[in-house]
């Protein structure tokens, strides 16, 4: 292999890059990347970053003097990949040839249809995105959030810290009922209420309204809550449009076997925008933490350059933390198919405790609050445990 | 030198997380090594003695930087310095430390709160 082109330069890319170094590969690296900047981290821009605690220096992902003799380009997207030609097409033009192809274009926010044209109104992805919050919520004022996810959560309890009066919609009846499971996510949902932030749950947004700056969120149940900035926090969906008609197969994202391989020889896939076979799980899914954007690409970058002879190592559960009101959320391993979960340490009224999620009685899943080195034993002890069933 | 505990009180795989300003982490590695270094992240305000320990390698409890227990580099962000590393001396089934006398790399929030201030 004489030249390796990585797509997206962020995490999931950069550790890719840094991989293939790693186990030898000399020949020609290209690094391609929307974005122009070099990679950043994105979970501060949530918490400290969005707080104002950190600068946009704290945010870099590349060490000092580090040098992975890679060619970046950097402000131009992918646009098509040809795999007879093995060249990618950028938006800028040019065209790249290439051996091998890794995957890393990861995900981008989805939005409201009112996002683009009104001010005040703000997605949460980029650097970019960040920036424009911040300077929004230094204004002070009523925030709404729309979504209870984890992002929509971080930017509520952020925003309160900054002194905004906040308010959070979320469309179903319990947020984070997805990654934590119901009787969980109805624990971790209560830390708004902890602290004055406003939840309301099981509505729906109708619309958002104002002249050329956003002033009003209009719930479906025909409430109004007026707004000074407003934050859509509704998910994120995998960047593979670009992909379409390449050959390279596509479900929620981009489809891979257990060790990042996609259909097309040659091309594996990484971080967000992958949706990897889960062996233990018997289904693909997609797995947007970090840990996983970070620790995948050295299996992938394996695969690509050795076929598939990658070690068969059973891969760690999927782990991702979250802060809230400067409390330590951390979950590894599936809730879904968890037939109970039960408090194994502290208490859930004093939030600091250790819940462990079991199915035919063997832990699948943890949770926990503000307990961190039980946590990562629980971790340890979930690496050697039995699988999750999928749910989707 | 400071004493911090029994060796036959600190079993393999366990860490011990010792009191000092800025608190240290001795570790007893699965190998049977005795190896001590500062106690906090480099990145943020974590405790590293609560971290996951592969070989003498241990992985940060909140962001998966790992730090080498010998050398205290850092392998991976989101960490970028490495952490101070102490010498360790057994003598008569007792661990005991010789403190480093190089600055540590402390994350600013520990900085801020080892000056007395609150960032
Ligand atoms: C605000 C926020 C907070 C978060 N907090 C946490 C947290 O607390 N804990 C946790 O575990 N995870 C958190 N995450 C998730 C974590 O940041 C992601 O899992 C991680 O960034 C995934 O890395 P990635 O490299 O796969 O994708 P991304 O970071 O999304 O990067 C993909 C890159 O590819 C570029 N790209 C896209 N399309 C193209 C194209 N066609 N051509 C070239 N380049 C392209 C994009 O511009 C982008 O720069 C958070 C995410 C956000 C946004
Ligand atoms: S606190 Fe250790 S890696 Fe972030």
């Amino acid at each position: 292999m004489k030249a390796v082109a990585v797509v997206g330069a962020s995490l999931a890319g950069l550790s890719a890059a840094r991989s293939l170094r790693q186990l030898g590969y000399d020949g020609r690296l290209l690094i391609i990347g929307a974005e122009p900047h070099r990679p950043y981290d994105r979970p501060p821009l949530s918490k400290e970053f969005l707080a104002g605690d950190i600068d946009e220096a704290a945010l870099t992902l590349e060490a000092d003097g580090e040098d992975l003799g890679a060619e970046w380009l950097l402000g131009t997207a992918a646009v098509g990949l040809d795999r007879r030609e093995r060249t990618i097409r950028l938006g800028d033009g040019r065209t790249v040839r290439t051996d091998g192809v890794v995957l890393a274009t990861g995900a981008g926010a989805r939005t409201l249809p009112e996002c683009e044209s009104l001010a005040g109104v703000h997605v949460l992805r980029t650097l970019e995105d960040a920036r424009a919050l911040r300077e929004d919520l230094a204004r002070g004022g009523r925030l709404v959030v729309i979504g209870g996810g984890f992002i929509g959560a971080e930017v509520a309890a952020t925003a309160h810290g900054l002194g905004l009066e906040v308010t959070v919609v979320e469309a179903a009846p319990t947020p984070l009922a997805g990654p934590l499971g119901q009787t969980m996510g109805q624990v971790v949902c209560e830390l708004h209420a902890d602290h004055g932030v406003r939840l309301l749950c099981g509505v729906g947004v109708q619309g958002i309204s104002g002249g050329r700056r956003v002033d009003e969120v209009l719930l479906a149940d025909g409430r109004r809550l007026p707004a000074d900035t407003v934050v859509v926090g509704v998910g994120a969906r995998p960047c593979v449009e670009w992909l379409a008609g390449s050959g390279v197969a596509l479900r929620d994202g981009v489809e891979c076997d257990a060790y990042g391989a996609t259909s097309v020889p040659g091309v594996v896939a990484v971080g967000d925008c992958a949706a990897w076979y889960d062996p233990t799980a018997g289904c693909h899914r997609r797995v947007e933490h970090w840990t996983g954007a970070r620790e995948r690409p050295a299996v992938a970058v394996t695969t690509l350059l050795h076929g598939g002879a990658a070690a068969p190592q059973l891969p760690k559960p999927p782990y991702f933390w979250s802060d809230q009101y400067g409390l330590r959320i951390q979950f590894a391993g599936h809730a879904a198919g968890a037939e109970s979960v039960t408090v194994e340490e502290g208490a859930v009224a004093d939030r600091s405790f250790l819940a462990v999620y079991r199915r035919a009685g063997r832990p699948v899943a943890v949770l926990a609050l503000n307990q961190t080195r039980l946590f990562t034993r629980w971790r340890r002890r979930l690496a050697t445990a039995l699988p999750a069933a999928c749910s989707s | 030198m400071i004493p911090v505990c029994r060796l036959a009180d600190l079993p393999r795989g366990e860490a011990y997380r010792l009191e000092t300003d800025p608190p240290v982490a001795v570790f007893h590695t699965d190998d049977g090594e005795v190896l001590a270094i500062d106690d906090t992240c480099t990145h943020q305000d974590a405790s590293l003695a609560d971290g996951w320990v592969e070989g003498c390698e241990v992985e940060c409890p909140l962001h998966a930087s790992k730090f080498n227990l010998r050398t205290g580099a850092v392998d991976a962000p989101p960490a970028r310095l490495p952490v101070r590393t102490h010498q360790v001396v057994l003598e008569d089934g007792v661990i005991y430390l010789l403190l480093s006398d190089a600055p540590p790399n402390l994350p600013p929030c520990a900085v801020a709160r080892a000056g007395g201030g609150f960032a």
